[in-house]
């Protein structure tokens, strides 16, 4: 789909909605959002990107192919359960390393769930875009 | 290792690997490594499993830590156990079996990812000891099998994926409406709460309504009578290697699921619903057979007698005594290696006889006589002769429907026995004893020429008939095994002390 306005606007949409994004992230550690909405969010500015442009322009601002986000983000989130099975603790009990930082495994499990829902979402949408 | 590694090993090990696989999409013969280590590794932390609760323990832990009822809880007592380590054995045997090349066209398509995914449905299926996350890996397994089923895009093939998915939605669709009442009305979500909360309730004539709901839910995933219809749809289009992943695990997980909710959950009224039970398998086991003996297609053949199979697996909750529960695990166990071993057979028999299709084939007796006793082994085992493990597990059900009056059971289960005889004998004669076609010559040519593929194929077909031969030759161990595991499913208290431990006497949490 050629079209100059959503080409235009999406040079606009694209970096707030990754910045946004990423804000998300890092709320859901307390409050409304986390991984999958921010992953959402993330892959619906992507997709305001590459849908003007094609897919080859996907893959080129991409750099890896969404499966492998895909697996990375499983990968991640089951990483983030291994640490406590390590000290005898149930898998997936979060460990929180720093006294004063609120930044613990359930970041890595989020960080996996943002990838997989950003490749998710970009594998559906590369089936339909251009060439 | 502390009950919390012996639980997560069996679904971690799948669960990476598909996660490996989709992170190495694109290369093949990486996936084949990842597939096949993640495989061993389930069979290995299957077997610790097994061995941890061979005594009679149940091991549970609650991931994220969080306590049960609110949190997720993982429950493995020996009946759990032993069918995490059959998975095992079968992701193995069945993933060393299509390295053969009848999936390479497929291997692109994320055969081994969905692959694992399967495994990681069915073992979470047996661990997991909340409702609502059975829904979740019936919902995995569905995704998993589908994709598998469909892989190839062939006419059809997808014909028989949307049969498939759509029949199994509506079933899963039926049971998460289930689940939702039993929410309703006890307000707890963990197996082991319910089965406290359960017999308090007021109105049991509810508590037995749910019981046949879930009944239609899981039969249907089990495929019995009259809720099989899309078993037959869908499993002659698969290549061997997937079908018989499908046939050994798939609908054991929908009976599984049913000894679980029946002994754990509803057993308060056997005197209602085990009639229908007996009534169900009777039907389950005649219909069967009678679809086999109608075809001549061996995956069509080997189909029906799964269905007809089903039917002495749910001797147990029909019967509903120490020794028919007993007696349907032996069952379970017996048939998910024998059942698998025909299909493996079923694809070396298509590589050697160049067919399915029993008009077409021939002469194999002459040509490949170790083929032959490789086949009966398996086959006269589902019959039910004697040495072979299917005579223990059939002796088992029928001296145990005999011992509490149940007649027509016992009977059905004697003449569906011969017909099955018959059907197996049918396979015999059309492929291994009648004169060979001229058109078997030239894949005869190849198999005997291929050393690599009849290894590949062959040595899983071995190893499962060497485990057939064991139990039935061997019986003593794993009848003990079954009965004490069904004796402990009858003890609720092992299962539920587990879960919230033994001195803790929490009130019941009631709305």
């Amino acid at each position: 789909m050629n079209s100059i306005i959503l080409q235009t606007t999406s040079r606009l949409i694209l970096p707030a909605a990754l910045v946004f994004s990423v804000y998300v992230l890092l709320r859901g550690h307390n409050e409304p959002g986390g991984g999958f909405i921010g992953g959402l969010i993330a892959a619906a500015g992507i997709a305001v990107h590459a849908i003007p442009r094609g897919r080859t322009a996907l893959f080129a601002m991409l750099r890896v192919w969404p499966k492998t986000l895909i697996g990375a983000g499983i990968l991640l989130a089951i990483i983030s359960g291994m640490p406590s099975l390590l000290l005898s603790e149930p898998f997936l009990t979060h460990q929180w390393p720093f006294a004063s930082l609120p930044i613990g495994t359930t970041l890595v499990f989020d960080v996996g769930v943002y990838l997989v829902v950003i490749g998710s979402v970009l594998t559906f949408l590369s089936y339909y875009l251009e060439r | 290792m502390s009950a919390h590694i012996l639980l997560t090993l069996p679904i971690l090990f799948p669960a990476l690997g598909v996660a490996l696989c989709a992170l190495f999409w694109s290369n093949k013969p990486v996936q084949r490594i990842v597939s096949l280590v993640a495989s061993v590794g389930l069979l290995g932390s299957a077997l610790a499993l097994t061995a941890a609760v061979y005594d009679g323990t149940v091991l549970a832990t609650s991931f994220g830590n969080w306590d049960a009822p609110f949190g997720i809880v993982f429950v493995a007592d020996m009946f759990a156990a032993a069918m995490v380590l059959i998975t095992g054995i079968m992701a193995v045997a069945i993933g060393i079996y299509g390295l053969n090349g009848d999936i390479e066209p497929r291997e692109n398509a994320f055969y081994h990812l969905l692959y694992q995914g399967l495994l990681l449905g069915v073992t979470g299926a047996f661990l997991t000891g909340d409702i609502f996350n059975l829904y979740v890996w019936f919902e995995i397994m569905l995704i998993s099998s589908f994709g598998l089923l469909a892989l190839g895009g062939t006419r059809a093939q997808l014909d028989a994926g949307i049969k498939y998915v759509t029949l199994n939605l509506i079933a899963t669709t039926f049971f998460l409406i289930t689940v939702a009442f039993l929410y309703g009305i006890t307000g707890t979500l963990n197996m082991a709460d319910l089965a406290r909360v359960l017999p308090t309730l007021e109105n049991q004539g509810l508590v037995t309504t749910l019981a046949v709901m879930f009944l239609m839910a899981f039969g249907s995933k089990a495929a019995v009578f009259p809720l099989f219809y899309w078993l037959p749809a869908a499993y002659h289009t698969a290549s061997a290697p997937i079908v018989a992943i499908f046939a050994a695990l798939l609908t054991k997980v929908g009976v599984y699921a049913i000894i679980r909710t029946f002994t754990l959950l509803f057993d308060g009224d056997a005197g209602y619903t085990g009639p229908i039970v007996a009534g169900i398998a009777i039907f389950t086991m005649v219909t069967g057979v009678l679809g086999a003996a109608a075809h001549f297609d061996i995956r069509r053949i080997l189909s029906f007698h799964i269905i007809s199979q089903i039917g002495y697996m749910l001797f147990g909750i029909a019967v509903a005594t120490p020794l028919a529960v007993g007696g349907s695990i032996l069952y379970v166990i017996h048939h998910i290696i024998v059942k698998a071993n025909l299909f493996l057979i079923a694809g070396v028999i298509e590589r050697a006889g160049g067919s399915f299709d029993l008009k077409k084939l021939g002469g194999l007796y002459a040509s490949l006589p170790m083929l032959g006793v490789l086949f009966l082994i398996p086959a006269l085992s589902l019959a039910g002769l004697p040495p072979l493990s299917g005579f223990w597990s059939k002796f088992t059900v029928i001296k145990a429907s005999l011992d509490a009056n149940h007649i027509a059971l016992a009977v059905s289960g004697l003449l569906v026995g011969l017909l099955t005889l018959y059907s197996m004998l049918k396979i015999w004669n059309e492929a291994f004893w009648k004169a060979a076609p001229a058109s078997s010559a030239e894949p005869l040519r190849a198999w005997q020429a291929d050393r690599k593929t009849r290894l590949l194929m062959l040595t899983p077909i071995v190893a499962l008939a060497a485990i057939t031969l064991t139990i039935g030759l061997f019986a003593e161990p794993f009848v003990d095994f079954s009965m004490r595991a069904g004796a402990q499913l009858l003890d609720k208290t092992s299962y539920i002390d587990a879960v919230f431990g033994p001195s803790q006497n929490i009130t019941e949490v009631n709305p």
